[in-house]
């Protein structure tokens, strides 16, 4: 353990994994105290002629399993031996590094133009395979085949499921050579790679949010220069115009059955949370106050709303009933608490909290009312839980320009997904689909 | 002040004579609720006389619109705010007044008010805060005798920022309100 700790404290606070055209940054904040130690054996190949795809899918579940802030990698030229399965494994390699942990993988063809990826998680003190799978996959699904490998090796270690085999959402504002301004919202994998552009447009696009079966996005767009609240289907791109009245026509929320979307309409004069059923396309108020009323958010089960008022002068978080009702205050410490979203099991919520002249990234236990401030800048925002509670990521500004960050829930971890040119925000992790579990 | 009142004032008369409006709001902006609200259905169809009228002070300088001479108070079109705050400060409230005078005089123009708020804060809510801006405005002019179907308003929040940059220099810009004719 002693040498790990050395080995951890030479380690780079700055480690930067560059493929296609991202860049992911991780910037352990603080020591890996308390972290797993895990070697993951670069994945071998035993295909003809020679290939990095093993190497490359071993890099992407050893950057997952790090970031986390749950496990210390051990980086690879510090390992003695390059085992490919079990019967090369020499469990003393990895006793004599610290090792608690071991995973090791191959890559074959599977003789259909795609691959088969077989790994192997070993207990390096038990001396025994705690988990092993053969995954298919093709050429175009290998990352999210190693996010896959990531998630199981996580839900073995931790006892929770992983969330590295999802995605998020975010807008990207970008400035033109003749200009203007070019807004776009983009979906790509929770670490930052594979962005993909969903919408574009001249005018801005906000508050982008995930339906629960994670197939479809609700945002405000202002083309036609009028705020519109549109539903689209990720994976076709069809979409339909839900809310387009006088007025704002924001905030965007999902229940957690998807039937109906919470939103802030002032089409009565000034903004107030509306429930929108999709389906009947009847809408019925839940707030009624003269203060602003926004950014509603559900409980998971369903039973509540929070959402930001001022009608106590300062914007603070309050609570009605899903159905209506009296209206409870719940944010209390601060002047400026916005934008709240809950934990995927209920018990807390992430939100906006102003300290002194910044805005902060925080996170208010809901049983004890503990605020607990888990990032440092001075213009952090939109904070969105993964779907294992794990880690929020957010929004910040770095020199200026809007990029988003990640923590983990217990401040421990903070990185930087420095995706690309361009003012970058309002993230929003997506929940588990279907297809995340189907392996398991 | 004085001056700049002056030059657009044959416009404005015109304008009021062809409204058929008897009283001139007060422009000195001390008693913002006075004015009688001016009878736009008596404008008619001349209404956008008054939008297109040459203006010919004693200088005979200004030939244009009114909302592009700089002298005018018409050419104030951008109103700038206190931090978290929809108060029209008393530095704009002329201004805002001569517009709400002139949208009266002028039946048939049309305005939208854009709020916007400095980048401080979380966005749906300075969504709430730029609509606020720009319904406060709204109501002013509608003070001055402008109907509601020739404002339109619309807020934009933080998403659009007059000024780039993190500080008070950007911010002061950027919580604002702009009238777009």
């Amino acid at each position: 353990m002693n040498m790990m700790k050395r080995i951890i404290g030479t380690m780079l606070l700055l480690w930067a994994v560059q493929l296609n055209a991202a860049t992911l940054t991780i910037e352990i904040t603080e020591g890996a105290e308390g972290a797993l130690p895990i070697a993951v054996v670069p994945f071998g190949w035993a295909g003809p002629g020679a290939s990095d795809i093993g190497t490359e899918i071993s890099e992407i579940v050893r950057s997952d399993l790090q970031r986390s802030g749950r496990f210390a990698a051990l980086p690879v030229k510090d390992m003695l031996a390059r085992p490919q399965s079990d019967a090369d494994v020499e469990f003393r390699d990895w006793k004599v590094l610290g090792m608690d942990n071991l995973v090791v993988g191959q890559v074959r063809p599977n003789g259909q133009g795609g691959f088969l990826v077989r790994f192997q998680l070993f207990d390096v003190f038990k001396g025994e395979q705690l988990t092993g799978y053969n995954f298919p996959t093709t050429d175009r699904d290998l990352r999210s085949t190693a996010h896959k490998i990531a998630d199981l090796i996580y839900e073995k270690l931790t006892g929770q499921p992983g969330a590295f085999d999802t995605r998020i959402a975010y807008v990207v504002s970008t400035n033109k050579a003749d200009g203007s301004q070019e807004v776009s919202l983009k979906v790509a994998d929770a670490d930052g790679f594979d962005p993909q552009t969903i919408v574009t447009s001249s005018e801005p696009l906000m508050s982008p949010s995930w339906s629960p079966d994670g197939r479809k996005l609700a945002y405000v767009s202002f083309e036609r220069k009028k705020a519109s609240i549109y539903i689209q289907e990720v994976f076709t791109g069809r979409r339909q115009k839900v809310a387009s009245f006088k007025g704002i026509n924001g905030a965007p929320a999902w229940s957690p059955d998807g039937r109906k979307l919470a939103l802030t309409l002032s089409k009565d004069g000034n903004p107030e949370i509306y429930v929108l059923d999709i389906n009947k396309n009847s809408l019925s108020r839940l707030t009624n106050h003269y203060a602003i009323d926004t950014e509603p958010a559900w409980s998971p089960d369903g039973r509540y709303v929070m959402f930001t008022s001022d009608r106590g002068g300062k914007p603070q978080i309050y609570r009605v009933p899903a159905f209506g009702g009296k209206v409870t205050r719940v944010t209390f410490e601060g002047s400026y608490n916005a934008r709240a979203s809950y934990a995927p099991d209920g018990e807390s919520l992430t939100l906006v909290t102003r300290q002194g002249g910044d805005f902060r990234v925080a996170v208010l236990n809901l049983s004890n009312n503990a605020l607990l401030v888990l990032s440092d800048g001075r213009l952090d925002e939109s904070p969105s839980f993964a779907p294992n509670g794990s880690m929020i990521i957010y929004a910040t500004k770095i020199n200026g320009k809007g990029e988003l960050a990640a923590v983990s829930v217990d401040g421990r971890i903070r990185q930087r997904l420095a995706l690309q040119d361009g003012d970058v925000r309002e993230p929003v992790w997506s929940p588990y689909t279907k297809t995340n579990r189907r392996n398991q | 002040m004085k001056l700049s009142t002056l030059k657009f004032a044959p416009v404005l008369a015109l304008s009021l004579l062809l409204a058929g409006c008897a009283g001139m709001p007060g422009m000195s902006g001390s008693d913002t609720n006075e004015g009688a609200p001016v009878a736009d259905a008596a404008a008619g169809d001349g209404s956008t006389d008054g939008a297109q009228t040459s203006g010919l002070s004693e200088g005979g300088a200004w030939t244009g619109s009114p909302l592009e001479n700089p002298n005018s108070l018409l050419y104030t079109k951008v109103i700038y705010f206190d931090y978290d705050s929809d108060e029209v400060r008393a530095d704009y409230r002329d201004a805002v007044l001569a517009h709400g005078e002139y949208l009266a005089a002028n039946p048939a123009v049309t305005t939208t008010i854009e709020g916007h708020a400095d980048e401080r804060g979380s966005r749906e809510y300075n969504i709430a805060l730029g609509e606020r801006r720009a319904n406060g405005i709204k109501r002013l002019l509608m003070a001055q005798g402008a109907a509601e179907n020739q404002i339109i308003t619309i807020s934009y929040g933080e998403e659009r920022p007059a000024a780039m940059g993190s500080g008070e220099t950007s911010w002061e810009l950027n919580r604002r309100a702009e009238f777009v004719y």
